[in-house]
């Protein structure tokens, strides 16, 4: 645990009682780090070499999860992987475009106006994934407001839930709305952090609309933009609450993902042992995509303005 | 006079969009709070009508005898109050030791546990189950609140709340006798208020929005928090609209009261959240 050999605490104080102290200081949180992370994640792999009902006993199978996987024994792990980085693409790309502009909007109104605007985004952020999904499976029901508000204006009734292609859509509009509130406080925050002298200076040199958007804000909002590229990633691909409730991963498999699989082969199939594998999966994927990231920032992320 | 004109326009068009956007936002909530309040049968046969036949407050009441709600929502506040309780006062003592502490291999440990802010808890949650049930502590609160209260992001922000305040009240203290625990209890945590604070807003609203780990952990209905009661209301008899919009209605409000009284302090965590994390 590293607390092991101190060599100074605070000046004056040192030996066994400073030992205490440190001990007293770092054991609970590092104690539950251990015991509730790091050994479940080691655990998670290990139990993923095996096949392991809930009752009974286990057994070792080596691979054999994996194997399982990759071959395409299970027909549906390339599904749910398919869907689960469609969504993960489509949302983090609409999140990111959609939330910098409003932003970048509401930044140049009075302060009153866009803080009663901030808050009413940010209220999906902090309800309940559950309820939200409910509301939406509400909204989106083939008799639903949206298809009464569709046909008022002629339009064709849509099924937005049962059509492979609509309902990803569905999931991903209203993980939009689910979660836009939280990316657009970030970058405000960002975007306030701009000396004002800087983008007057670009007025002046005549840089207006987007030019002066991709050449003057953008840099000095990077880092932050980083931040919200990296958490939004990372959320998208934790998907679950959203088919759970929306679809129920169908029509088919058409919005399964593999959080969903995974609730599903440990606690409704019973193998736990196939569920830590996609687990693994899932843990390695967010894993290179986050280190993938960082390794590319340097190449656009400006950190020194 | 005509560029400022074109400006009073463009102003116009401006507010005019993002008032429309913004209502947009509050529709789906408009439409709860008004389905909850209709007679089952005309949740969709109305139209687009906001009103029923009738207010059906009925659907509130039927939604307390579907499900043990009252029980229910009071688990979620036990288990989401206990459970940033627990976290605040885990992420300060970790703060505190990573900040004004010295042991070696502090600053390693401290990026390792950094490093778990990207890790996804449903990587955990298997193990964690497996280990809760040979412990006999399936169903119990202690599953529901004991392990998500370690992760690294309370004791980062608090940490990076304790960077930017100066030693010199603490040594003034010291040499006046004051121990650690006199030291982090009447100089530091008085001016820690705020950023524990968000840290306990923040792992409320986790615990509350929690669904996947109390579903796996939880099957007794006396013990479900909200988001697991919800999903009793979507059986496999068919959805009761009514009563259901009624109990999300009633899982959703509490929220809105978060957002009102610490909509501040909440845009402070975010963006302490992401600025100290480069």
């Amino acid at each position: 645990m590293g607390a092991a050999t101190i060599t100074e605490s605070h000046r004056g104080h040192g030996g066994l009682g400073s030992r205490l102290r440190i001990f007293a200081y770092l054991a609970p949180g590092m104690t539950g780090f251990l015991i509730f992370i790091v050994i479940p994640l080691v655990a998670s792999l290990t139990i993923s070499l095996f096949s392991w009902p809930l009752l009974g006993t286990s057994e070792f199978v080596g691979i054999d999860n994996y194997r399982r996987m990759f071959s395409g024994e299970d027909p549906a792990f390339y599904t749910i992987l398919r869907n689960t980085v469609v969504f993960a693409l489509l949302y983090t790309a609409a999140n990111l475009i959609i939330s910098t502009g409003i932003s970048y909007w509401l930044q140049h109104l009075p302060n009153r106006f866009s803080r009663i605007l901030r808050i009413i985004f940010f209220i999906p952020v902090v309800t309940p994934m559950a309820g939200n999904a409910l509301i939406w499976r509400l909204l989106l029901n083939d008799d639903g407001v949206v298809n009464s508000a569709l046909s008022s204006i002629g339009a064709p009734s849509l099924p937005w839930l049962n059509n492979p292609k609509l309902a990803m859509g569905s999931m991903v509009i209203m993980s939009l709305w689910q979660g836009l509130g939280y990316n657009i406080v970030v970058l405000t925050a960002g975007l306030n952090g701009i000396n004002p002298s800087v983008l007057e200076a670009s007025e002046l040199d005549g840089a207006t609309g987007l030019r002066r958007f991709f050449q003057v804000v953008f840099p000095i909002l990077s880092p932050t933009f980083f931040f919200c590229t990296v958490m939004t990633v990372i959320g998208a691909f934790k998907v679950f609450a959203q088919p759970f409730f929306l679809t129920k991963g169908g029509p088919g498999e058409s919005t399964n993902t593999i959080v969903l699989a995974l609730y599903r082969n440990g606690f409704s199939f019973d193998k736990l042992g196939y569920a830590s594998a996609l687990a693994w999966v899932l843990f390695v994927i967010v894993m290179l995509l986050t280190a993938l990231q960082f390794s590319q920032q340097k190449r656009w992320v400006n950190y020194d303005s | 006079m005509t560029l400022e004109h074109r400006s009073n326009i463009s102003k116009i068009i401006s507010y005019s969009l993002l008032t429309l956007i913004a209502v947009a936002f509050l529709f789906p909530f408009a439409w709860m709070l008004a389905s909850s309040l209709k007679p089952t049968s005309e949740v969709f046969s109305s139209g687009a009508s906001f009103t029923g036949s009738r207010l059906a407050w009925d659907n509130y009441t039927e939604a307390t005898r579907q499900t043990p709600l009252g029980r229910i929502i009071l688990n979620s506040i036990l288990v989401s109050t206990c459970g940033a309780l627990l976290t605040m006062t885990v992420s300060l003592l970790s703060a505190y030791a990573f900040t004004r502490l010295r042991f070696r291999f502090r600053d390693h440990l401290f990026i390792l546990f950094l490093g778990t802010l990207v890790l996804p808890q449903e990587v955990l949650v298997i193990p964690l189950y497996i280990g809760f049930q040979h412990l006999g502590l399936v169903n119990s609160y202690t599953a529901l609140i004991l392990p998500f209260a370690f992760g690294a992001f309370g004791a980062f922000l608090i940490r990076q709340f304790i960077l930017s305040l100066p030693l010199e009240f603490e040594e003034a203290a010291r040499i006046d006798g004051a121990g650690d625990l006199k030291i982090l209890w009447h100089i530091l945590i008085p001016l820690l208020k705020a950023p524990v604070l968000v840290v306990g807003v923040f792992s409320f609203i986790d615990y509350w929005s929690a669904f996947l780990w109390p579903l796996i952990v939880v099957n007794d209905a006396d013990l479900a928090t909200i988001p697991l009661g919800l999903q009793m209301f979507s059986g496999e008899r068919g959805t009761d609209w009514g009563p259901m919009m009624a109990a999300v209605s009633m899982s959703v409000i509490p929220s809105f009261f978060i957002v009102a009284f610490l909509q501040s302090q909440l845009e402070k965590g975010v963006t302490l959240g992401a600025f100290g994390g480069r």
